[in-house]
C-alpha cells in the first residue's frame, strides 16, 4: 500500500464514530470482549493476554455533536469527558464490556464513578498508577494492581492467561512500542516524508485495532515512506507539549505544519509509548511489567516528578533529542494537568533559551486562523532570529 | 470572624479558644526564624497532623492560607499575580492564590510572614492538583518533598492492599523524611497520645454536627460548620487545645439545642428555621458572609454538608485509633470525602437528606475544583432520582472574586426555595 492509501485507511477508522472496526472484530471473534480505556496509560498487555481487544476512547473530537454530554458537565470542565459521555449515551460504545479509567486527573477519576452508575453492566476499574518515589514500594503496589486487573479480566473474558501468554503479550507490545519509536524517529529525520497528520491518524487507528495489525501497519507505512520520500520545505522544527489527554482536532495538527512548523516530537496519544524501555521478558511477567513502569515511564504531567530538577530540564532534553528549534504548548482548555505543568516547563525551556509559544484548544475547535497566525509567526521568528 | 457574629454569639468560649489557638500557632510560625521549630507544609485532605506534630514540627496548610486570603479580599490580587507569572486562568484558584501570596512576600492570614517549609509533605489524597501544587511550591522553596500516595476508593472501599501500601509508605518514606527534616526520631508513644486526643475531639465534633438533626437545628452545618471543622482540619487535631475547643463547642451547641435556639448567622441569630438543606461542594470564600446571609435571610438552615468531611469523615463511625497508629492514618486518609468515588458521595447525600429530614439540597459547584465539580450534575440527578427531592445547582468559585455573581446566586436560591414551598403546598393539598 502507498503512504496515502494507508493514511486514508487510518482516516476512515478515525472518522468512524460507530467504531465499526471494533464491532467487526467482535463479530469475527465471538465470545471475546472489547475493553475500552481512557487516556493516558493503561496496561494494554494484560487486556491482550486475556484475549480482549483494547480500545482507546479519545472522545469524538470535532466530528461529534454533543447532545447529551453537556448536561453532564459544567462549562468550565474540559471537553473530553462530555464527548466520551456522548459516545456512551448515544450507544456508540455498546460493543465494550468494560472501561478502564487511568489516574490521569480528577475529571477522568470522577468519570469512573459516573460510568459505574450509567453502565452497571460494564466492568469499570479505576487504574491508580503508582506515584510514590521509592521504586520497591511503587513496584509492589503496581504489581498488585496489575494482578487484580488480570484476575478481573480473566474472569470477565473467561480466559486466564498463563505466564507464556502474558510474556507473548509483553513481547508484542515491546515490538509495537519499538515500531512507534521508529515511526517517530522517521518523522524527526524527515518530517516532510512522515507528515504529522499521517503519523497521528496512524496512531489513532492503532487505538482501535489489534496490536498485531497495528504493528504490521506501522511497518508497512515506514516501508512506504522510505519508498516515497517527500519534498523538504524550509520549516522550523517544533515539539508539541500538553496534548496527552484530550486530543487536538486533526485540523490543528495540519495547521501547525502548514504554518511552517514541522512537528518533530509530541505527546499525542502518549499512552501507546508510555514505557520508554522494553518490558523484561525473563522472570515473572507481572513483576516485569510493573517494574518497567516504575523504571521507564515517560516523564509526563500525570506522574509525580520526584526530581526537583526534573520539570526544569525536561524540555531542554526533549528539544535536544528531537533537534527542535522551539516548543508549542498546546493544551486543552481547562486541562489542569497540562496547564499546571506549563509554567514549570516553560520556565525551564525559556531559561535554556528555547523559544516557546502557548495556546489552548478544544477537541472540537473548528477555527484555526488564530493558531495559523501564531504558529506562522513563531516559525518565521525562529527562522529569522532563532527565537522570539 | 465577623464582629456581628461574635456579638450575636456573645463571644462563646469556643470562639475565644479558637482565636487564641490560631493566634498562638501563627505567632509560633512567625518566630520560627529564631526558634528554629521545623515547619511542614501539607494539605487538608489526608493531613497527618498527629504524625507531623509528634516530630515537634508545625504544620502549615496552604489551602487554609488561600481561603483566608479569600476572606480577607486579597485573593483577587494574588490570583492576578500568579496569572502574570504564566498561570492559566483555567486552573484551580487555590494554587494561584498561594503562588501569588508567595510572590507577594508570603504574608499569612495574621499579617506576618510565613516561614519556609523544611519539608513539603505531599499527601496525595483525593485531589490531582495537589501533586502539581507541591511541584510548583518546590520550585519556590527548593526544599525536600515527600510523596504520600493515598489510593482512590474507585470501588467504594479502602482495599486492604491499599491500606498496606499506605502503611508501608508511612514507615519507609514519610517517617524517615520527617526524621530527616526535623532532626527528631519517630516516637510512637507520643503519636499514640496525640491520636487519642484526636479521637476525643472527633467524638465532640460528630456530636456537634449531628445536633443538626434536631428541629430547629442549633447549628448551620455548612457555613457555621466551616468554623467548627477549622481546627480539626488543620493544625490542631491531636492537640490538647483542640480537645478543649471541641469540648467547649459541644457544650455550647448542646446548650443552644436544649434552649431550642437556632444558629447565629453573620448578622445575628437566625430567625425561624423555614428550610432544612443539605449542601454539596465547597463554599465561596470571597463573599462568604454575603453568601451565608442569603440563606439565613430566607430562613434556610444547612443541616448537613459534604464539604465538612473533606478533611476527614467522622460521622459514619471512623475515629483515629491509637492502638494502630499508622494503619489508622491510612484509614483516615482513605475516607476523606474527595477520596470517595461518585456513587459513595451520592450515597452520603442521600443518607444526609434522610437522616437530617432535609427539605432540599444545594450543590455549590466551584470552577476551581475538578475533584469536587466533575460529575456534580450527575450527582444532582441521581440524588433527585433516589430521594424524589429536587436539588438546586449554583456556581461560584472558591477564592476568585470574578466568579461570584451575587444576583444570580440569590435568584437561584430564592426560586429554589419557592419551589420547595410549592412542593410543600402540593404535598399537603
Ligand atoms: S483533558 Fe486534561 S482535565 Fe480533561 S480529562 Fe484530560 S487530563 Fe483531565
Ligand atoms: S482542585 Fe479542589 S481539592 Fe484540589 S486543591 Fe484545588 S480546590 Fe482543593
Amino acid at each position: 500500500m502507498s503512504r496515502a492509501s494507508i493514511a486514508q485507511w487510518a482516516k476512515e477508522l478515525y472518522e468512524d464514530l460507530d467504531f465499526s472496526v471494533v464491532r467487526r472484530w467482535r463479530e469475527n471473534n465471538p465470545g471475546r470482549k472489547a475493553i475500552g480505556y481512557l487516556p493516558v496509560y493503561a496496561p494494554r498487555e494484560i487486556l491482550h493476554a486475556c484475549g480482549c481487544l483494547p480500545v482507546g476512547i479519545h472522545g469524538g473530537g470535532d466530528r461529534l455533536e454533543i447532545i447529551k454530554g453537556d448536561a453532564f458537565y459544567q462549562s468550565y470542565i474540559c471537553h473530553l469527558p462530555r464527548s466520551v459521555i456522548e459516545l456512551g449515551q448515544s450507544g456508540r460504545l455498546d460493543m465494550l464490556s468494560g472501561v478502564l479509567f487511568p489516574s490521569t486527573c480528577d475529571v477522568i477519576r470522577n468519570l469512573s464513578g459516573m460510568w459505574k452508575l450509567l453502565y452497571p453492566e460494564h466492568y469499570v476499574r479505576y487504574i491508580d498508577v503508582p506515584q510514590v518515589a521509592d521504586p520497591r514500594i511503587a513496584t509492589d503496589f503496581w504489581a498488585g494492581e496489575l494482578r487484580r486487573l488480570l484476575s478481573d479480566l480473566g474472569e470477565l473474558s473467561g480466559h486466564v492467561p498463563g505466564e507464556e501468554e502474558l510474556r507473548a503479550s509483553l513481547a508484542l507490545y515491546n515490538d509495537l512500542r519499538q515500531a512507534i519509536r521508529e515511526l517517530y524517529a522517521a518523522r524527526s529525520e524527515a518530517p516532510w516524508t512522515v507528515p504529522s497528520e499521517e503519523l497521528y491518524l496512524l496512531l489513532r487507528a492503532g487505538e482501535l485495532i489489534p496490536p498485531e495489525e497495528f504493528l504490521a501497519k506501522i511497518r508497512e507505512y515506514l516501508a512506504a515512506a522510505r519508498a516515497e520520500p517527500g519534498r523538504m520545505r524550509d520549516n522550523s522544527r517544533v515539539i508539541v507539549v500538553g496534548s496527552f489527554c484530550e486530543q487536538p482536532p486533526l485540523g490543528l495538527i495540519k495547521t501547525i505544519e502548514r504554518a511552517g512548523c514541522y512537528i518533530v516530537d509530541d505527546d499525542f496519544i502518549l499512552g501507546n509509548r508510555f514505557l520508554v524501555e522494553d518490558v523484561p521478558l525473563e522472570g515473572d511477567p507481572i513483576e516485569g511489567l510493573a517494574a518497567a513502569f516504575i523504571q521507564s515511564a515517560v516523564k509526563s504531567s500525570v506522574v509525580y516528578e520526584p526530581d526537583p530538577e526534573g520539570k526544569r530540564t525536561l524540555l531542554k532534553a526533549q528539544v535536544e533529542a528531537a533537534r527542535a528549534d522551539g516548543v508549542i504548548f498546546a493544551a486543552a482548555s481547562f486541562c489542569d494537568p497540562a496547564l499546571l505543568d506549563r509554567p514549570m516547563l516553560k520556565d525551564g525551556a525559556e531559561k535554556a533559551g528555547i523559544p516557546c509559544i502557548a495556546f489552548k484548544f478544544s477537541e472540537n475547535s473548528g477555527q484555526f486562523q488564530q493558531f495559523r497566525e501564531q504558529a506562522g509567526t513563531f516559525s518565521d521568528s525562529i527562522k529569522l532570529w532563532g527565537g522570539v | 470572624m465577623s464582629k456581628s457574629r461574635e456579638d450575636g454569639a456573645k463571644k462563646d468560649q469556643s470562639m475565644v479558644i479558637q482565636k487564641e489557638m490560631i493566634a498562638n500557632h501563627y505567632k509560633r510560625l512567625e518566630r520560627v526564624p529564631e526558634t528554629r521549630e521545623p515547619v511542614v507544609y501539607t494539605f487538608v485532605p489526608g493531613n497527618l497532623t498527629e504524625l507531623v506534630r509528634s516530630f515537634g514540627a508545625l504544620p502549615v496548610l496552604p489551602e487554609i492560607n488561600a481561603l483566608q486570603s479569600g476572606m480577607r479580599k486579597k485573593s483577587g490580587d494574588y490570583i492576578a499575580e500568579a496569572e502574570r507569572h504564566g498561570h492559566s486562568e483555567d486552573v484551580c484558584t487555590y494554587v494561584k492564590c498561594d503562588i501569588g501570596m508567595i510572590k507577594a512576600g508570603n504574608i499569612g492570614p495574621t499579617g506576618t510572614r510565613l516561614p519556609k517549609p523544611d519539608l513539603l509533605l505531599l499527601s496525595y489524597t483525593g485531589c490531582y492538583t495537589f501533586m502539581k501544587w507541591f511541584e510548583l511550591l518546590r520550585e519556590e522553596y527548593d526544599c525536600p518533598t515527600v510523596f504520600f500516595h493515598v489510593p482512590y476508593q474507585g470501588d467504594g472501599i479502602l482495599e486492604p492492599e491499599h491500606r498496606e501500601y499506605m502503611v508501608r509508605q508511612l514507615h519507609e518514606e514519610v517517617i524517615p523524611a520527617l526524621e530527616k527534616a526535623t532532626g527528631n526520631s519517630y516516637d510512637e508513644d507520643r503519636l499514640k497520645e496525640y491520636l487519642a486526643l484526636s479521637a476525643r475531639s472527633e467524638d465532640d465534633l460528630v456530636a456537634v454536627l449531628q445536633s443538626a438533626k434536631q428541629r430547629p437545628s442549633p447549628i448551620d452545618a455548612y457555613f457555621g460548620a466551616v468554623y467548627y471543622v477549622g481546627p480539626i482540619f488543620s493544625a490542631f487535631r491531636g492537640t490538647q487545645e483542640g480537645v478543649n475547643y471541641y469540648k467547649a463547642l459541644r457544650q455550647e451547641v448542646e446548650a443552644r439545642a436544649a434552649a431550642g435556639l437556632g444558629p447565629v448567622a453573620p448578622s445575628g441569630p437566625m430567625g425561624e428555621e423555614k428550610y432544612r438543606l443539605v449542601v454539596e461542594g465547597p463554599p465561596n470564600w470571597t463573599h462568604f458572609r454575603e453568601f451565608w446571609q442569603m440563606f439565613a435571610d430566607e430562613g434556610a438552615c444547612v443541616v448537613a454538608s459534604t464539604y465538612t468531611k473533606v478533611g476527614g469523615t467522622y460521622d459514619f463511625g471512623f475515629r483515629h485509633d491509637p492502638a494502630d497508629p499508622l494503619g489508622t492514618q491510612a484509614d483516615y486518609c482513605g475516607g476523606c470525602y474527595t477520596n470517595i468515588n461518585l456513587p459513595g458521595r451520592i450515597d452520603m447525600l442521600v443518607d444526609y437528606l434522610k437522616a437530617y429530614e432535609a427539605d432540599g439540597f444545594v450543590i455549590n459547584s466551584v470552577k476551581s475544583c475538578n475533584s469536587f465539580s466533575a460529575g456534580q450534575l450527575m450527582m444532582l440527578r441521581e440524588v433527585e432520582k433516589r430521594t424524589g427531592i429536587p436539588g438546586a445547582f449554583i456556581e461560584s468559585d472558591l477564592v476568585d472574586p470574578r466568579y461570584f455573581s451575587a444576583a444570580n446566586i440569590k435568584n437561584r436560591l430564592e426560586s429554589y426555595l419557592q419551589m420547595i414551598d410549592a412542593r410543600r403546598a402540593g404535598l399537603s393539598a
